[in-house]
């Protein structure tokens, strides 16, 4: 148990602490790293809890797709010019309305939820039982039967906001050559298949 | 107090002992690795390739590795040091770390996780970061174009290996890396999922930057790519990560197609010969094959390989998660249904 409790806090305190760097730090390739980081960590809390599906989704998904994507643009931006020390000042203001509209949401929900843990069966479709079933048979076995719409809804919704960048960001070049490999196949009477023989050689 | 201090001493020491099982065999299979792959391609090339330290030259490779223990580590100057020692750290970390769930015979395998496909799948997409770090803080124009190119060669080919492991979970029912190796009991993967076979082959050919798709650190192109400024240690660490992913690639070929430590035929002489040398055979082969296309097939322009990953692979692997689950559903085949 307490092995368990220590690695708990190892991960929570290196999000805790990877988080607020990356809102400190003055690289921005740095601040994507130290969200990496607690992504990582937060895959490690999810292990914690034996969702090892959930942990090993969101390292692929979060750290191995997303991020990398993130870290590709901010590796491309010149960001030594864009930092300047002045101008954090005028930020606090709208920074801090932020916050407080934040905090003032979160206390509300507080507020008005009761954390009644004995009546938490109470859901749209109440669970089966899993009992023996490890996670990832679990999870699928809700997500593609019970909750099959609203997962297909997500994934349209994915598809047309993928179509959509595609589209929006699509421009016809003139003059520019491509290569068409089925034309390249198909041309006749260019090519010839030589068999050579070895010694010899041929004559062109 | 104290005995528990005493339980968690042991149980520390007991990893650590399991992480040096895991860590010296894979050192050695690195340096035969390295051998094999100079004489195959010197063969291919009528060389004799390292044959003076050691008897055949056996010892060229621990001789090459002293050899940069002791060289001089520059850290160029305009870098961003701690970017640029960590990366090579996090690369070899890496892909040690994903051969903690791969099983070399039926229990012989340090963590038996449920999910260890999953595992292998996103450790195997971390190893981006290691040479997107190693580009970006080298702060060099080659490095950096090494360090795209690379990135977005192994995103493009993750999507189509991660297709093919989706077939064959298909027809395994599990995520699990032994029992994938027991279903293939009555036959392996490679036949029933040929295509998907090649597909994967050729994936991680191109996922761990080896020719033909070594555009990453394309020395006519790029000088080496996102290697150009390490120098010495760091430079092995590289190197090492780099040729333990390929093994790592060797045994997920096997263990997904080739029926992992299964023997060929199960008949008296043959299953008698310890799964594990069963396994480690497998892996050579596909080794075998891997230094073979290194040394005859020509590298491939970048966008003749971006074209291959999304319009030939991804389509091809797609249809294929499509047919196979068609097929299993169908004929009632599919596993726990």
């Amino acid at each position: 148990m307490t092995a368990q409790l220590l690695t708990f806090y190892l991960f929570s305190g290196v999000i805790l602490i990877s988080s607020l760097m990356v809102i400190s730090t003055k690289n921005p390739v740095h601040s994507v790293l130290f969200l990496i980081l607690s992504f990582l960590n937060a895959a490690g809390l999810f292990v914690i809890l034996h969702a090892e599906f959930l942990a090993m989704i969101l390292i692929i998904v979060y750290v191995g797709a997303v991020a990398v994507l993130f870290l590709f643009v901010v590796m491309m931006l010149d960001f030594k010019t864009s930092i300047n020390k002045d101008n954090i000042l005028q930020y606090i203001p709208i920074g801090i309305l932020i916050g407080v509209v934040f905090i003032a949401e979160l206390i509300i929900v507080l507020i008005n939820t009761k954390f009644d843990l004995s009546n938490i069966q109470v859901l749209p479709n109440p669970l089966s039982d899993f009992t023996g079933k490890s996670n990832t048979e679990a999870i699928g076995s809700v997500l593609y039967t019970d909750y099959i719409l609203y997962f297909q809804l997500s994934g349209v919704i994915l598809l047309v906001a993928m179509i959509g960048s595609i589209v929006l960001t699509l421009r016809e070049r003139e003059g520019v050559k491509r290569q068409v490999v089925s034309e390249q196949l198909q041309r006749q009477g260019k090519i010839d298949l030589v068999d050579v023989k070895s010694g010899k050689g041929i004559d062109i | 107090m104290i005995s528990l201090a005493q339980t968690y001493f042991i149980e520390v020491m007991t990893i650590i002992l399991y992480c040096l099982l895991i860590f010296v065999p894979l050192l050695l299979g690195v340096v035969m690795a390295l051998y094999a792959d100079r004489k195959i391609w010197a063969a291919v090339q009528k060389r004799r390739g390292p044959n003076v330290v050691g008897p055949y030259g056996l010892f060229q490779v621990p001789a090459d590795g002293l050899k940069f223990i002791f060289k001089e580590i520059i850290l160029p100057d305009g870098s961003d040091k701690t970017v640029f020692l960590i990366a090579p750290i996090i690369t070899l970390a890496l892909s040690i770390a994903a051969w903690a769930v791969v099983p070399v015979q039926a229990g012989v395998v340090l963590a038996n996780i449920n999910v260890g496909i999953l595992y292998i799948f996103a450790i195997s997409s971390l190893g981006v970061y290691g040479i997107l770090m190693a580009g970006w803080s080298s702060n060099s124009k080659y490095p950096f174009f090494g360090a795209l190119r690379s990135a977005a060669q192994m995103v493009s080919y993750e999507v189509s290996i991660g297709f093919v492991i989706i077939t064959v979970l298909l027809c395994v029912g599990s995520l699990n890396l032994t029992e994938i190796v027991m279903a293939q009991k009555t036959m392996w993967f490679f036949i029933p999922l040929f295509p998907m076979f090649i597909v994967f082959f050729i994936s991680a050919l191109a996922e761990t930057n080896r020719p033909p798709f070594d555009l990453p650190e394309a020395e006519s192109e790029l000088v080496a790519g996102y290697q150009t400024e390490y120098s010495g240690m760091p430079f092995v660490l590289f190197m090492f990560g780099e040729y333990i992913n390929i093994l790592l690639m060797c045994a997920m070929t096997t263990i997904l197609f080739l029926g992992g430590w299964l023997p060929p035929i199960d008949i008296y002489p043959l299953n008698a010969v310890p799964g594990f040398v069963w396994f480690l055979l497998k892996v050579t082969l596909v080794f075998y094959l891997f230094a073979m296309v290194k040394a005859f097939v020509p590298r491939y322009r970048y966008d003749q390989l971006m074209r291959l990953g999304w319009k030939v692979f991804l389509p091809l692997s797609l249809f294929a998660v499509v047919a196979t689950s068609s097929i299993l559903f169908f004929f009632n085949l599919a596993p726990g249904m």
